[in-house]
């Protein structure tokens, strides 16, 4: 793909949300770093990190081949894909920073500088609750279940969250 | 709890009586947490959002009196009623504009607030008068240890609190000022100051009203970072640039009253003299003439106005206040005479009486 500005390659891929309807943007190293730079405006590039600044940081420095690769993965628990989450800046379910966990680390680096929390630990569940999430897909699965008329195996997933809600 | 009630008072955070209250209103910390076994709200369903909202009104139920606060279910509610508590920095208004099971529940002392499915499943906020991060930090820390001993957190080993957005991830804490800086703004020294707090990665943001314009000298300092740090090194890092910011204020208010005390008297009388006699008058342009007296207060150059009484007159003139005040809905061109009367009413003589 070529810039849209020029004869060069495209490199960054930005999705800009400012305007009501999200913008695609494909351009140079060059053309980028202009469009950036315009796009930097004083005070509300001074608030806490937008929507908009997660879209750039994600989108850049990627080839349209491994993006539209990372955009069709999607979270086996909640099901939002890695576009979903590109074009809304909003996760969807704990697991996500689970199964996208290669692809945040960069953002997680870009926005914090750092990729390890340091403050408080809940002290009834102080290393990991991402078995929990099981919760998620098994409320949703009997929601199909039951929907399909598939009582035996509503009733099977009911007792399989009981069994996980009592833990 | 009793909105019309609610609308006649004003909130702990608003007496203006706590430390440094000249530039600091309030400070304010809020921390952004999830149920471990429910889809963020982007991907929570009808039924999520309520089985969600029921969780922590059971789980704080359970607490009794440790943590006994009022629920407003928000979902229920006028818009009218939500603006309200938007003015009321009781909810925000993402979660007023929202849809779906949502509520909030508050102290009588309205020094914090718990939003249930805002961006994330809970927000807790905590808010106090002046300069008092400390004391923030250890009622927040303590609210959440209570209602984290009912329900299980989203929580990742080496991440810290799962939030919707990673802008939030590891303590998901936010720690703020708003300070009130006229004399910086007046002498031209805002942006400079502004750039230097960006260095350190702090943000700053305008105090915004009914549009989208900055108004009445208001700031909003508060870190970027939630990951990395600690809790009580993020408080430490907000509260360490507060005494340079108000030697900076306080040293600006001085030079102008050295070098240009009759242009400043002027300016702090005129729009006092606006306040007291306008028969129509915006929230922008009250927002802004309030903001001119409470610096002539603070030095002095008003004697018979005090400060609680213009704290009140800040919360009170907002489009929402004004309308459960006077107890009807008022379109933009009533609204701002009913203003003008309010603030006639509680201006004219000077000595009035705050509830």
């Amino acid at each position: 793909m070529k810039c849209q500005k020029c004869d060069k390659p495209a490199t960054f891929h930005i999705t800009e949300l400012t305007g009501g309807k999200p913008k695609e943007l494909h351009l140079c190293e060059d053309h980028a770093r202009e469009y950036l730079a315009e796009n930097d405006t004083g005070d509300e590039a001074a608030a806490a990190p937008s929507t908009d600044s997660v879209q750039q940081q994600l989108a850049m420095g990627q080839t349209v081949e491994q993006l539209a690769k990372l955009d069709k993965q999607a979270c086996p628990v909640c099901g939002i894909t890695f576009f979903d989450f590109r074009s809304k800046g909003r996760l969807g379910c704990s697991h996500d920073y689970v199964c996208f966990e290669k692809e945040l680390e960069p953002l997680l680096v870009n926005i914090h500088g750092e990729t390890a929390h340091v403050g408080k630990r809940p002290k009834s569940s102080p290393t990991d609750t991402d078995r929990l999430t099981d919760l998620i897909r098994l409320r949703k699965e009997l929601k199909t279940a039951v929907s399909e008329e598939k009582y035996e195996e509503a009733s099977r997933i009911r007792d399989e969250i009981r069994r996980l809600e009592k833990k | 709890m009793d909105l019309e009630e609610l609308a006649r008072t004003t909130g702990e955070w608003m007496r203006g009586s706590g430390p440094d209250s000249d530039v600091v209103i309030s400070s304010r910390i809020r921390l952004a947490r999830n149920l471990a076994d429910y889809p963020f709200i982007t991907r929570a369903s009808t039924s999520d959002r309520v089985e969600i909202e029921r969780t922590f009104r059971d789980g704080i139920a359970r607490l009794g009196d440790q943590l006994r606060p009022e629920w407003i279910d928000v979902a229920k509610l006028a818009g009218l009623d939500r603006q309200f508590l938007v003015e009321r920095q009781l909810i925000s208004r993402e979660h007023a504009d929202s849809e779906g099971a949502r509520g909030v529940a508050i102290d009588a002392q309205e020094q914090f607030s718990l939003m249930i499915n805002e961006e994330d499943h809970l927000r807790i906020q905590v808010l106090k008068s002046g300069f008092d991060l400390q004391g923030a930090w250890e009622k927040i820390n303590a609210i959440d240890d209570l209602i984290e001993s009912q329900v299980t957190y989203a929580f990742h080993d080496r991440l810290g609190y799962l939030t919707a957005c990673p802008t939030n991830v590891g303590t998901g804490m936010r720690v703020s000022v708003m300070l009130h800086l006229p004399a910086l703004v007046i002498t031209r020294q805002i942006d400079k100051l502004f750039r230097s707090l960006q260095k350190i990665s702090l943000a700053v943001r305008g105090l915004y009203g009914e549009g989208s314009q900055a108004m009445g000298d208001f700031y909003q300092i508060s870190n970027q970072i939630t990951l990395g740090r600690s809790e009580v090194d993020l408080v430490k890092q907000v509260g360490e640039v507060v005494p340079s910011i108000l030697e900076y204020e306080r040293k600006a208010r001085e030079f102008l009253i050295k070098e240009s005390r009759q242009n400043l008297h002027d300016r702090v009388s005129r729009a006092y003299g606006i306040l007291r006699t306008a028969q129509t008058i915006s929230s922008e342009e009250t927002m802004h003439l309030l903001s001119s007296v409470r610096m002539g207060v603070n030095l002095g150059l008003i004697p018979e106005v005090g400060m609680p009484v213009l704290n009140q007159l800040f919360i009170h003139t907002q489009p929402a206040h004004l309308q459960k005040l006077s107890g009807s809905e008022l379109d933009t061109a009533d609204r701002n005479i009913e203003r003008a009367r309010y603030l006639r009413g509680h201006l004219s003589d000077g000595t009035t009486e705050v509830n």
